[in-house]
């Protein structure tokens, strides 16, 4: 039942001149899901997104946000959505609670709300003492915190983020997911109205379609949403995606990695050879795994290398990022 | 909402009073184009360089050159002996006009038909023009108070006074002071340029720094974004138009003889024309730049045609015909009318009219274009 999903888009398309750059993208994401939509650059993350909130019209296809069309009942789709672009920017001659104040009025707070709720979702967010503090003169890492405040501070039934992290360091990263999770896990941990009843409740939980290009992030989502050229080539939990190369990842260790990386690359069963810190992961044509563990050291060891171990891993989405990367279509 | 459009509002106050570089520009700038305009420019053409060649250097030649001086028109720079010398000073630009006295200049002004030759300088025009009816003017009233002096001492009659004389009064500005001119003109001009431009520039502003982006995505009404941002300028505006009135009147003397309220009212519709001209260009330009650029493309084309500098009658038709969508040219009517006649609003129907018509125009094609997306 459509009812059931929060972010529904089906079949959305838009060209930009010649560049089809959002290729016939369907998804559907329920309340208290947090999905992940990964890909290269240029590869449509953030014109589906920017789709999604209706910042750009469709050249066909719907999308529907808590049941609002964004096309037709746009500003009822807005009032439901808390959205931090990949270009965020903020006033900055404003304070942090002056911006933060007028993104809650602006998105209908009223004047004795306000207030509270700001304070509240600031100290949330961790910036309760920076909040006299002009927006032009905060890390960039407060910034994106502030960004992510103003999306929250409605306390919207979806969230829309996209690449929210990049640029920041990666303590604000965890910071940040932190956040997220306590967000979609409870009903934002605050104090809620005594209307709100404690529900364990799926439905009242927020949605986040977050996009991102950091494979530990979309492995803490729910589902991943992997894009390339405009279209999602694949979509699953992050074990169902992983499962799409189970025994086919192999880990190389030894030395040198030059002569390593060399031997194996010639081997016609190994699709492919990257570093991994100091290890190789090599991805093997299906069902030959075991072969190839079994004649690649003796090959090594041949041209005057050491193998220290080669053996099946479990592949991480990385391994999997790459392969969906390079597929050549038939 | 009420709150939403309350806190845009709040918000670009902020914005503004927190950007030291525009608010002197709002509030500094007319004020110097006021001193600047009041003083600098002005039409009238006094004290032009004038050239002597007095060839019959007698005592009637000498009174001729004492009725010269007499007038503030030229200033008797140079005498000079040759065509040479008075060519080259015409060449430097340091004479504009010479003045030859033929050498048997006071027998024939005895004999009734004294002819003297006077060279301008055409290549400034204004200069040209006047000195050339300056000079008509200043032989002809000598040549009559010379007529009327012989006619008395032949005793032909008590006076002669001249057959056809005319008597004139100028209204509403009898000394011609071009300040009075000038200065309502700075009122036109200051409204039209600076709310033009500082809207187009805040609404790209924005667009620039990718707050749209966030501002497009909440409940907030596309009237409600294009009125809130406004609505500062606006006020803005107003405080230039006092500040202009203000040392118009004290320190120019520019009299304000309409209705206050009225001038207020309709700089008001005027301001409106102007934002929605700011407004349009936003939704074309891409850039501050892009938006300043524009602006002033339109603007400053729009001035010259508004009689604000040059009188409109004297254009060809095809141009008077544009300054018709010119909102600055009514204003203009209405401005000075206001401060120097003191009509009420029935004598300007058909220039409030105009306003109406062009405030409105412009303000749908802006908002028609103005969309609450990116694309």
């Amino acid at each position: 039942m459509s009812e059931s999903y929060v972010i529904q888009a089906l079949n959305l398309h838009k060209y930009f001149r010649e560049t089809h750059a959002v290729d016939g993208v369907t998804l559907q994401i329920k309340a208290g899901e947090i999905y992940g939509l990964v890909g290269s650059d240029g590869a449509g993350k953030t014109t589906t997104i920017r789709l999604i909130v209706g910042a750009l019209k469709p050249d066909s296809g719907e999308c529907s946000i808590c049941g609002y069309d964004t096309q037709r009942k746009a500003e009822d789709a807005h009032a439901q959505l808390g959205y931090l672009s990949q270009r965020f920017s903020l006033y900055e001659e404003l304070t942090v609670l002056e911006n933060i104040r007028f993104f809650a009025e602006v998105r209908g707070l009223k004047s004795n709300e306000w207030l509270p709720r700001c304070l509240e979702i600031l100290e949330f967010v961790g910036l309760a003492n920076y909040k006299d503090r002009r927006a032009g003169q905060l890390s960039g890492g407060m910034k994106q915190k502030l960004g992510l405040a103003s999306a929250l501070v409605t306390r919207p039934r979806v969230l829309l983020l996209d690449e929210p992290t990049t640029g920041v360091d990666p303590v604000t990263r965890q910071d940040f997911w932190q956040l997220l999770i306590r967000l979609t896990s409870s009903r934002l941990d605050l104090p809620s109205s005594s209307k709100e009843k404690q529900e364990d409740n799926d439905s009242s939980k927020v949605a986040v379609l977050i996009s991102t290009p950091y494979m530990d992030e979309a492995g803490r989502c729910r589902r991943v949403g992997f894009m390339r050229h405009g279209q999602i080539i694949a979509e699953g939990t992050p074990s169902q995606l992983r499962a799409r190369l189970a025994e086919r990842v192999l880990e190389l260790r030894g030395s040198p990695l030059k002569l390593l990386r060399y031997v194996a690359q010639k081997d016609p069963e190994v699709e492919d050879v990257r570093a991994f810190g100091d290890r190789l992961h090599l991805r093997v044509v299906e069902k030959k795994a075991d072969l190839v563990v079994n004649r690649l050291p003796d090959k090594i060891r041949g041209e005057g290398g050491k193998v220290d171990d080669l053996r099946i891993i479990h592949p991480v989405l990385e391994d999997v990022f790459i392969e969906l990367s390079e597929k050549t279509y038939e | 909402m009420k709150l939403r459009l309350l806190s845009i509002i709040r918000k670009e106050f902020i914005q503004i009073i927190r950007d030291p570089r525009t608010m002197t520009l709002i509030l500094v700038m007319p004020i110097l184009q006021l001193f600047l305009l009041g003083y600098a420019a002005t039409t009238d053409v006094k004290n032009i360089p004038l050239a002597v060649w007095d060839q019959n250097r007698t005592p009637q030649s000498r009174a001729l050159l004492d009725a010269f001086r007499g007038a503030d028109y030229f200033n008797i720079s140079y005498m000079v002996g040759s065509e040479d010398e008075y060519r080259i000073l015409i060449e430097n630009g340091q004479a504009r006009a010479v003045l030859i006295i033929p050498p048997d200049y006071d027998r024939d002004l005895l004999e009734g038909h004294a002819q003297v030759s006077m060279v301008l300088d055409g290549s400034d025009a204004t200069v040209g023009s006047t000195a050339l009816s300056a000079v008509h003017l200043i032989v002809q009233s000598y040549a009559t108070k010379v007529m009327i002096n012989q006619a008395a001492l032949s005793g032909r009659a008590a006076s002669i006074t001249p057959p056809v004389d005319v008597s004139t009064q100028v209204w509403y500005n009898p000394d011609l002071i071009s300040a009075y001119f000038m200065i309502p003109g700075v009122v036109g001009m200051i409204l039209s340029m600076i709310t033009a431009m500082l809207t187009a520039t805040a609404v790209v502003r924005e667009r620039e720094r990718g707050t749209i982006e966030q501002l497009i995505v909440t409940p907030i009404r596309p009237w409600e974004l294009i009125v809130g941002k406004l609505l500062p300028y606006v006020a803005l505006a107003f405080v230039d138009v006092f500040e202009i009135l203000i040392i118009g009147h004290f320190w120019f003397q520019v009299p304000i003889r309409g209705d206050l309220s009225l001038i207020f009212i309709l700089s008001g519709l005027f301001i409106i024309s102007s934002l929605g001209i700011g407004l349009f260009a936003s939704t074309i330009a891409n850039t501050q730049q892009e938006a300043m650029i524009t602006v002033l493309v339109t603007m400053l084309p729009s001035i010259f045609l508004s009689g604000f500098f040059f009188p409109i009658d004297a254009m060809p038709k095809f141009l008077q015909v544009v300054s018709y969508i010119i909102p600055l040219r009514f204003y203009l009517v209405i401005i000075r009318a206001l401060l120097l006649k003191g009509v009420g609003a029935a004598a300007l129907q058909n220039e409030i009219i105009a306003l109406i018509v062009f405030a409105v125009v412009i303000m749908a094609a802006a908002s028609a274009r103005f969309r609450k997306r990116l694309d």
